[in-house]
């Protein structure tokens, strides 16, 4: 039991640097269906360390979490997602990312600065997962970066998915998870958010004939 | 009870609506349902102003005279926004720019909206008040979109991302709250109710607070529109249909503001420090200078307006971060007067642009010939908001002013000539829409004036007078926010 106990540690720790590296990856990762199935697996990798902190830990309501995660950012939003391309017919669009090695420049300084910040905070925590706070903030940082280099609808509003995912690592890493009613809300909003987006993009094609976000910077102060 | 009815009446009634909101009696329905939430809450509010506090259903919820003022408010607005609304969208329809399945998701989500609102008031817990704040950006996205022009679709996509991001990073405040929180309080739900983190906040780990006040500043911020954090705002209103602009101006940045004013507090019990005072004055200030400016540059009067929202939440945000009962007393009532002018003025303006066919300024002239109620309900919306006596938008603005002057003097300059500058911008461009030749086609439907009148009445009566009991609780509600 104490050394699976050492390992389940060990295993968390390895799930969580491969959620940084899918974070990396989508950074620059340039096409669409690529982005969707990275971030499917990111999802995945967080169903598993979810439920890997519920059994070394035996906080059985993550146990629910990681099953909602599996649910619903494994299954449904990759589905809803891999959908909604091919009706939009973007399924094999390609993104031109210009200067990919600056972007990854800096998102390796942002990961320096998420494990500065997390410093304080996982000094406090009592969790046996503290040590990985520092990831989350930084998978919560590169998606945000995703979502400025983005110049099309749909990879961005993968990048604000990947966003909340590094969110929810978060609040598993620092406090073991939300309260079950809180996490369900938030489950509630994506998912509904999800389909207004799909709605969304839909009007966005049909008044602009793209999906391109360069059309849409026409309100702006002169 | 009460609470039950306040939220299922709305939530019920926006299923409702999703069936039969396409209907012809589908906007006397939406105003019947906002009146009975109405109802329930004036019941709430008498409650709670005679017995106290209360909170309900295993202490998910909670209700004192500081938030019941918001409910009550928030329900009003509603309200008359929707009645409001009746002739508007119908106008729209009959203008071909709406089609009557546009119209059912229209008063479907209307409903939606205000349970979210309603369900950020009085929930007790800091997590489901994120995820219902995340829910009235939500049922608002489709409706800034709701007239499919490409700028009404950038201003929805602008703010979904914009308002998604901040609300991301008031995510993580929530969580780092909920950290120092499970320290004291042990994990489980517990730990996010608002009424038990009160009972321990001085012994909160300080540093993590600080730190979840500053995510949860610039998360909220985002959402009550502080600068920079602002530029969703105006593109929001501007693109929305009016009724839109008018909950979201009145309503939704003070709900946002709420729920800052309630993580303030906890702050200020740990801290012992006036860190969280001082980031919201900051803030203020910058809101207040730079939507001034920027109000001068405008040429779509919506936008306009939008940014006089900007300088106003800015002035109310100072208000609360300068604290002590007079500021946080100015700052509620200022809070009831903005929403009450700026929703009539809204009304006023989305008359005045159905009837001109446009939205920029230098089409729109001579109201007062065309339709004197129009002119005078715009002329005078501008004079309560831009602070002239006797309106109750000079009462309080005035309290905040002499606070700031008596405590933090160096704002004084900032201050003047934001509201100045805000004066001139404002003043010269209505008084042009207002009076000036011009001839303007009749409205297919009696435009819906009552609803101007009765809130600049409102404000008007409170500017002049203050009843007993009023002031009573508005005393109370700064005594729970210090």
């Amino acid at each position: 039991m104490n050394i699976l106990n050492i390992y389940s540690g060990q295993l968390i720790n390895l799930f969580a640097a491969l959620v940084l590296l899918i974070a990396f990856a989508m950074l620059a990762q340039r096409r669409v269906l690529s982005l969707i199935n990275l971030f499917a697996l990111q999802g995945l990798l967080l169903a598993a360390s979810t439920a890997l902190v519920a059994w070394s830990s035996d906080q059985h309501h993550l146990y629910y979490s990681a099953a909602l995660t599996l649910v619903l950012k494994v299954l449904f939003l990759p589905w809803l997602l891999h959908r909604l391309i091919r009706k939009l017919n973007v399924k094999w669009d390609i993104e031109t990312l210009i200067n990919i090695p600056t972007t990854m420049l800096l998102g390796l300084a942002l990961v320096v600065f998420s494990f500065n910040l997390a410093g304080p905070i996982s000094e406090i925590a009592g969790t046996i997962t503290r040590s990985t706070l520092g990831i989350a903030i930084a998978s919560v940082l590169l998606s945000f970066l995703m979502m400025i280099t983005r110049s099309k609808a749909v990879p961005q509003v993968i990048g604000f998915l990947a966003m909340e995912n590094g969110l929810f690592f978060a609040a598993v890493t620092a406090t073991y998870g939300m309260p079950m009613v809180v996490e369900l809300g938030i489950a509630l909003d994506i998912l509904v958010g999800m389909i207004i987006m799909g709605i969304f993009f839909f009007q966005i094609r049909a008044t602009f004939d793209s999906l391109e976000l360069k059309h849409m910077e026409k309100l702006r102060e002169d | 009870m009460e609470i039950f009815w306040i939220l299922a009446i709305p939530l019920s009634g926006g299923l409702l609506l999703a069936v039969f909101g396409y209907k012809s009696y589908a906007p006397e329905l939406n105003s019947a349902l906002s009146f009975a939430t109405f109802l329930a809450s004036i019941f709430l509010t008498v409650r709670v102003i005679s017995d106290g506090a209360i909170t309900e259903f295993d202490e998910q919820f909670f209700v004192d005279s500081f938030n019941v003022l918001f409910v009550a408010l928030t329900a009003f607005v509603a309200f008359t926004t929707s009645l409001f609304s009746r002739p508007y969208m119908r106008i729209e329809q009959a203008h071909g720019k709406l089609t009557v399945n546009m119209l059912r998701l229209y008063h479907s989500m209307y409903q939606l909206f205000t349970f979210t609102m309603l369900l950020v008031l009085l929930t007790n817990n800091m997590g489901i008040m994120w995820v219902a704040m995340e829910a009235a950006t939500l049922t608002t996205v489709l409706l800034v979109s709701l007239y499919r022009t490409p700028a009404s679709i950038e201003a929805a996509w602008k703010y979904f991302i914009l308002c998604g991001v901040g609300l991301a990073l008031a995510m993580f405040g929530t969580i780092l709250l909920y950290f120092a929180a499970e320290k004291i309080l042990g994990p489980g739900g517990t730990a996010l109710l608002w009424t038990h983190l009160d009972e321990v906040k001085g012994q909160l780990e300080p540093t993590i607070l600080t730190l979840a006040f500053v995510f949860l500043l610039v998360g909220y911020g985002t959402k009550v529109g502080l600068v920079p954090l602002h530029s969703w705002l105006p593109d929001a209103h501007a693109e929305g249909p009016t009724p839109v602009s008018a909950v979201l101006s009145g309503l939704l940045l003070n709900v946002a503001l709420y729920v800052l004013v309630r993580a303030k507090v906890l702050v200020d019990g740990t801290e012992h420090t006036n860190l969280a005072g001082n980031l919201m004055m900051g803030f203020g200030l910058l809101s207040v200078i730079v939507a001034a400016f920027m109000l001068s540059r405008q040429k779509d009067v919506k936008r306009m307006f939008a940014y006089s929202s900007i300088e106003h939440m800015g002035l109310i945000t100072f208000a609360f971060g300068m604290g002590g009962a007079v500021a946080t007393f100015a700052a509620l009532l200022h809070m009831t007067m903005h929403a009450l002018t700026k929703s009539a003025i809204f009304f006023a303006v989305g008359h005045a642009t159905q009837k001109s066919g446009t939205q920029l300024m230098e089409n729109i002239r001579g109201l007062i010939r065309t339709n004197p109620t129009i002119g005078w309900g715009l002329m005078l919306g501008t004079l309560a908001i831009l602070g002239m006596p006797p309106f109750g938008v000079f009462a309080s603005e005035f309290m905040i002013i002499t606070t700031a002057m008596h405590d933090y003097p160096w704002s004084m300059p900032f201050l003047i000539i934001g509201l100045g500058v805000a004066f001139a911008a404002i003043f010269s461009r209505v008084q042009r829409m207002v009076f000036g030749e011009t001839g303007g086609e009749r409205l297919p439907h009696p435009p819906a004036l009552v609803p101007v009148f009765v809130h600049l009445g409102l404000v008007l009566l409170l500017g002049l007078y203050i009843p007993a009991w009023l002031a009573a609780w508005f005393k109370q509600a700064a005594a729970l926010i210090g």
